[in-house]
């Protein structure tokens, strides 16, 4: 407990130094002006939400490896977390995209991709609530969330290997792409403290989902007697 | 400065998702310890 407490006020404080950075270090985009700031926020978020479904992803082979519970744990924390971080980019992006674009959405390959990306892994969570025995459940889910992860490297090559309205990757672009120096170290602070936040939150929805399982045990006792 | 007050609504948007999703862990646990006091106390083993 002690160091989850620790955990969360090291999250939060690399947020608050991480929007301190956003707004008052990183220089000011000279065709944008202040509404790139969001990029920080935006970016950083969507990296963190795929590193969770990425999590989820190894709880969910190494569930169907082991079929150890622990795994199904990570499976579900990975995911809920994941789909968090993946709706704030999905809220993130328009509010940006409309004075920039004009429009708050299109369906291009990077928008579309990510909202597939939220419908999958809102699937995986709905499919878990459809089925009541826990190893069915956990086995099926699993084997969904690996078919789900398969939208993930879609995401991160979309703006890569097709034309589209969303920016030009300014991280491992190719040539051409990059970055002003203080601007990439905003934004890698950035990235890092909701990577951090984003451990937080697994690690306290493993628990929740450790402790949930317990309760299934001991529902199951009380049937019994 | 044109387009700021978006940037703070992403901003505050943003955080305030978490700050929902972390209250709902904590109140989920909170319903579940609840839910193992009370299954405990049913079990006359588990006492």
């Amino acid at each position: 407990m002690g160091k989850r407490i620790v955990l969360g006020a090291v999250a939060i404080l690399l947020v608050i130094a991480a929007a301190y950075a956003s707004f008052y270090v990183a220089p000011e985009e000279r065709t944008m002006g202040p509404i790139q700031r969001i990029f920080y926020f935006h970016v950083g978020s969507a990296w963190a939400g795929l590193l969770a479904f990425f999590v989820c992803f190894i709880g969910n082979l190494m569930y169907v490896w082991k079929r150890e519970p622990k795994y199904d744990w990570l499976g579900v924390a990975g995911a809920e977390v994941g789909l968090v971080f993946t709706t704030v980019v999905l809220i993130t992006g328009p509010i940006w995209a409309h004075p920039v674009w004009g429009i708050w959405w299109t369906w291009d390959a990077r928008l579309t991709s990510t909202f597939v990306l939220w419908l999958l892994y809102v699937s995986y969570l709905l499919l878990r609530t459809l089925i009541e025995e826990p190893g069915r459940r956990a086995l099926l889910s699993a084997l969904f969330g690996i078919f789900a992860f398969i939208d993930v490297p879609l995401v991160f090559g979309a703006i890569r290997w097709w034309r589209t309205q969303h920016p030009s990757p300014v991280i491992m672009g190719g040539p051409g792409s990059g970055l002003d120096p203080t601007m990439r170290k905003v934004l890698f602070f950035s990235g890092l403290a909701m990577c951090v936040l984003m451990a937080f939150l697994i690690v306290e929805r493993y628990a929740l989902e450790k402790m949930r399982s317990e309760v299934e045990i001991l529902k199951r006792e009380a049937e019994a007697q | 400065m044109k387009n700021l007050n978006s940037v703070f609504a992403a901003y505050l948007i943003g955080w305030a998702v978490f700050f929902l999703f972390y209250v709902s862990i904590a109140k989920r646990t909170s319903d579940l310890r609840a839910e193992v006091e009370r299954l405990k106390n049913s079990l006359p083993c588990a006492k």
